[in-house]
């Protein structure tokens, strides 16, 4: 294997001793080749022989000698990006101002009516030839370093256009300036085009930086995601506090993070406890208190208190990683609005050429006189006003502003094709567990029949549920742990599927479960019919506890319903979007439930297989329908639904099999989303009106279809003024998706 | 006599410029597990065919300063990536269904074509 080279960033360095201890050091360290220090830079680059030493062996070496040294990774992708970016950015401005200079200054010497104000060396042809040849091919030598290899490959594009353009207009000047004699026989004005051809070429330039500045702001969001993930982590190491780099961080690591410290990978507090501001990932804007064994998101800013956590997830598994993923890859997608559009570009360029012909033949052979410079004057028109870049940028850009303020908000969408459907969404239907509600229920009625001490009633449900698997056990253990109740060992337990559970306490037979389980042992439950209808309306769930045979107490219990259920319902009613709330639940419930949260439409009783078929039916009456589920066990309805949204955490399986991902878990999110989408949807249609509009209406002009009626001809310099701003207004119009509440 | 002559060249030059650039045939390249696309003035090769289900690891390496080529789009697969001038980017690809699934540059100017048999 050959020798690797690699830079260490060093910290602790003051003086060039420092330099000279490092490079000593590590030039003493087995399988270094060579190592040169730069203080200036804080760097080391180290050659080394990776058989023999490792990342982890020089970083050693230098802490050996005081200094602390971290392996920085090869240049990614992205800040090569960045560094491209910039520097096109900066040769496109130069280029830009040069060529509007001197094309201003040639301009000065040959525009009718400013041409007298001008100093004489100006109007000198030859001069003018002078001014117009580095524009030419220096700052135009990027439209022909585009345009042969294209030519090679049989294919054209923009640059295609511009060259063409601007050489035609460029070697006819040169031709009139060094050869007027041939001209003046053939009875043409001696007036070369060299203010065309260097004012079009400065112009597009403008325009394309414009472009780039305003390009590099869509993709700004994945770049803040990207910006977010922190340096280093302090990991525990035998006892003691240990710097490392983000990626030398391991599953099962012990991290400590301080308060005003970015929280480094995901995972699990095991000491202390914060408040944690996450609204970089989620949205939320209020701090979450966490406390032991809550998780925590790397990416996310520790404001309070100190903790220790351990490490669950790490690199491309974190949360934040996925994000990224999934939104470049919706940024990816293709949007089906976007199809008519690819079609036409692929024919656009050379049916644009073919027009430029067409339009200098019949001025030629048509025209008024002096044919010649009329024919190419509108030909380069033709071939400079066409933009296929505002029709190719129309929906990308519009694409990537719309996922990147959806993940700033909290709301992963998969692709464009879900972002493009979800305007059209005009039924939500919500899955009620978890997803309306907590999913933690809480026991909020004990209801004694017979026994004076409601305690009672908890030790015997209490007592049997210890060994149930049942989700409503959790809520009751844990009120009986609240009140200090001592559970009992039970004899002859079983657990009836669909009805309850039932077994032997202090030698009495108990039964604890629902209407079904009481018929089925035939208990009477005639005396508590009043209080369980009364439960039921209030959308709580009943479970009937019974001492040999005998009726004996109630316990309630119900799934507290989320502080946005309400609120986020209101919400898409205003926007006139029906709202259907699905569940397992009991009609009496689960009306209640609706009623509270202003739903009107309650589909009860529903079995978990059979979510699906109801989405089904929905569709079936021409809805298009978005399914809002916790993306677990409703995964079949969230595929079905025309747009699936899952309240998930970001990290499991939901991601994958939904449209729409609300990391933040607020229901109000769902409207935001279907607003999102049909704001970016709106400004998708604006920009390919006016893509579209603009070179269906301005290529005719440009061809002189204005001048048989209004003597009306646009010059080239117009033409590419106007294309210029064609494309920069497509971008603008699609940043101000940014500004969107 | 001009005007029949500039009228002949012109019919030449639209019907030149349909079949040069309308009437090309791509050269077919068969992939075997992975290939290298020169970026430069458009995609070399730009059509490229490969059995379904196989994986397909494409090398692109951009020589053309052109920012219309510097990202590459595969929007079946929800890829885009940026292509650093000179430097090799490596996309994966596992077809499981026949079909053509095109690629582009981020403004959709060039394009290339995977053909799954």
């Amino acid at each position: 294997m050959a020798n690797l080279k690699k830079s260490f960033s060093i910290k602790g360095m003051h003086c060039a001793s420092c330099v000279k201890v490092i490079e000593k050091e590590l030039s003493k360290t087995k399988g270094v080749v060579s190592a040169n220090v730069n203080l200036a830079t804080e760097e080391a680059f180290v050659e080394f022989d990776p058989k023999l030493t490792s990342d982890a062996v020089i970083c050693s070496a230098v802490s050996n000698v005081g200094y602390k040294a971290l392996a920085s990774e090869d240049k990614t992708d992205k800040e090569l990006e960045k560094k491209e970016k910039e520097k096109e950015i900066k040769t496109l401005k130069k280029k830009a101002f040069i060529s509007l200079f001197l094309g201003g200054l040639i301009l000065w010497g040959s525009f009718p009516g400013i041409v007298n104000f001008s100093p004489v060396f100006l109007r000198n042809f030859f001069v003018q030839f002078l001014l117009a040849t580095p524009v030419q091919f220096w700052a135009g030598l990027a439209f022909y370093k585009a345009t042969i290899p294209a030519l090679k490959h049989r294919t054209a594009n923009m640059d295609t256009l511009v060259a063409v353009g601007t050489s035609v207009a460029y070697l006819y000047s040169v031709f009139i300036t060094f050869f007027p004699n041939i001209m003046l026989k053939m009875s043409i004005e001696i007036m070369p085009y060299f203010d065309v051809s260097t004012i079009v070429i400065g112009l597009i330039l403008l325009g394309r930086f414009f472009e780039a500045r305003a390009k590099g702001q869509t993709s700004e969001a994945i770049k803040k995601l990207i910006g977010l993930q922190a340096k280093t982590a302090r990991v525990l190491v035998n006892g003691k506090e240990k710097d490392v780099s983000i990626e030398d961080v391991k599953i099962g690591d012990i991290v400590r993070v301080r308060p005003g410290e970015k929280i480094p990978v995901d995972g699990s507090i095991i000491e202390g406890e914060s408040s944690i501001d996450e609204s970089m990932i989620t949205g939320e804007s209020i701090p979450v208190d966490k406390f032991k064994g809550d998780r925590v998101i790397g990416a996310t800013f520790n404001k309070s208190g100190t903790f220790l956590y351990k490490a669950e997830k790490i690199g491309e598994e974190t949360m934040l990683a996925q994000i990224v993923k999934l939104v470049q890859s919706a940024q990816g997608s293709k949007a089906p609005i976007q199809r008519l559009a690819d079609t036409i570009s692929s024919y656009f360029v050379p049916i644009v050429i073919m027009l430029a012909i067409v339009t200098f033949v019949i001025w030629f052979d048509f025209g008024p006189s002096p044919s010649l410079p009329f024919a190419l004057l509108n030909m380069v028109a033709v071939l400079i006003i066409a933009c296929p870049c505002a029709m190719g940028l129309a929906t990308p850009t519009a694409v990537m502003v719309g996922t990147g303020k959806g993940a700033e908000n909290g709301i992963l969408i998969k692709d464009a094709q879900s972002l493009e459907i979800s305007h059209k969404i005009d039924t939500v239907v919500f899955d009620k567990t978890g997803t309306l509600t907590k999913g933690e229920p809480e026991v909020t009625d004990v209801i004694s029949l017979s026994y004076d001490l409601k305690d009672k009633i908890l030790f015997y449900a209490a007592s049997l549920e210890k060994g149930s698997e049942h989700s409503l056990a959790d809520a009751i253990l844990k009120e009986a742990e609240s009140f200090k109740i001592k559970l009992k060992k039970v004899d002859k337990f079983k657990a009836i599927a669909g009805h309850g559970i039932e077994g032997e306490i202090d030698k009495k037979m108990i039964y604890f479960g629902n209407r079904k389980l009481m018929e089925r042992e035939k208990i009477d439950i005639k005396k508590a019919e009043e209080k369980l209808s009364k439960l039921e309306e209030e959308g709580k769930t009943s479970m009937l506890l019974a001492e040999n045979k005998k009726l004996v107490g109630i316990i309630a219990v119900a799934d507290p319903i989320k502080e946005s259920a309400k609120a986020g319902i209101d919400e898409l009613s205003s926007m006139g979007i029906e709202t259907v709330m699905l569940t397992g639940d009991n009609e009496r419930t689960a009306n209640a439930i609706a009623k509270k949260i202003g739903i009107k439409k309650v589909l009860a009783d529903v079995l978990p297989e059979d979510k699906k078929i109801e989405i089904e039916k929905i569709q079936e009456n021409g809805k298009i329908v978005a399914m809002v589920g916790d993306g677990i066990n409703d995964a079949p309805a969230l595929v079905l639904a025309n747009v699936g949204i899952a309240m998930g955490t970001g990290t499991d399986i939901a991601m994958e099999s939904s449209d729409i991902t609300l990391v933040n878990k607020d229901l109000r999110s769902v409207a935001k989303s279907v607003r999102l989408s049909k704001l970016t949807m709106r400004t998708i249609r604006m920009n390919l009106f006016w893509a579209f509009g603009y070179n269906i209406i301005l290529i005719p002009v440009a061809m002189g279809a204005l001048y048989p009626f209004f003597n009306i001809l646009l010059s080239p310099i117009f033409a590419s003024a106007a294309m210029a701003l064609s494309s920069v207004s497509v971008v603008t119009n699609s940043l101000r998706l940014k500004g969107v509440k | 006599m001009d005007k029949v002559i500039v009228t002949i060249i012109g019919a030449f030059g639209i019907v030149f410029t349909y079949w040069f650039f309308l009437f090309k045939k791509e050269k077919e390249v068969q992939a075997n597990g992975s290939i290298d696309i020169i970026v430069d003035g458009g995609y070399s090769p730009s059509l490229i065919s490969l059995e379904v289900n196989k994986k397909i690891i494409i090398n692109f390496l951009r020589k053309d300063s052109n920012s219309c080529l510097e990202e590459v789009v595969f929007p079946d697969f929800k890829i885009k990536r940026y292509l650093p001038l000179n430097k090799k980017v490596t996309i994966e690809l596992n077809p499981s269904k026949k079909g053509e699934y095109s690629f582009r540059c981020g403004m959709n100017m060039f394009h290339g074509k995977i053909v799954v048999k």
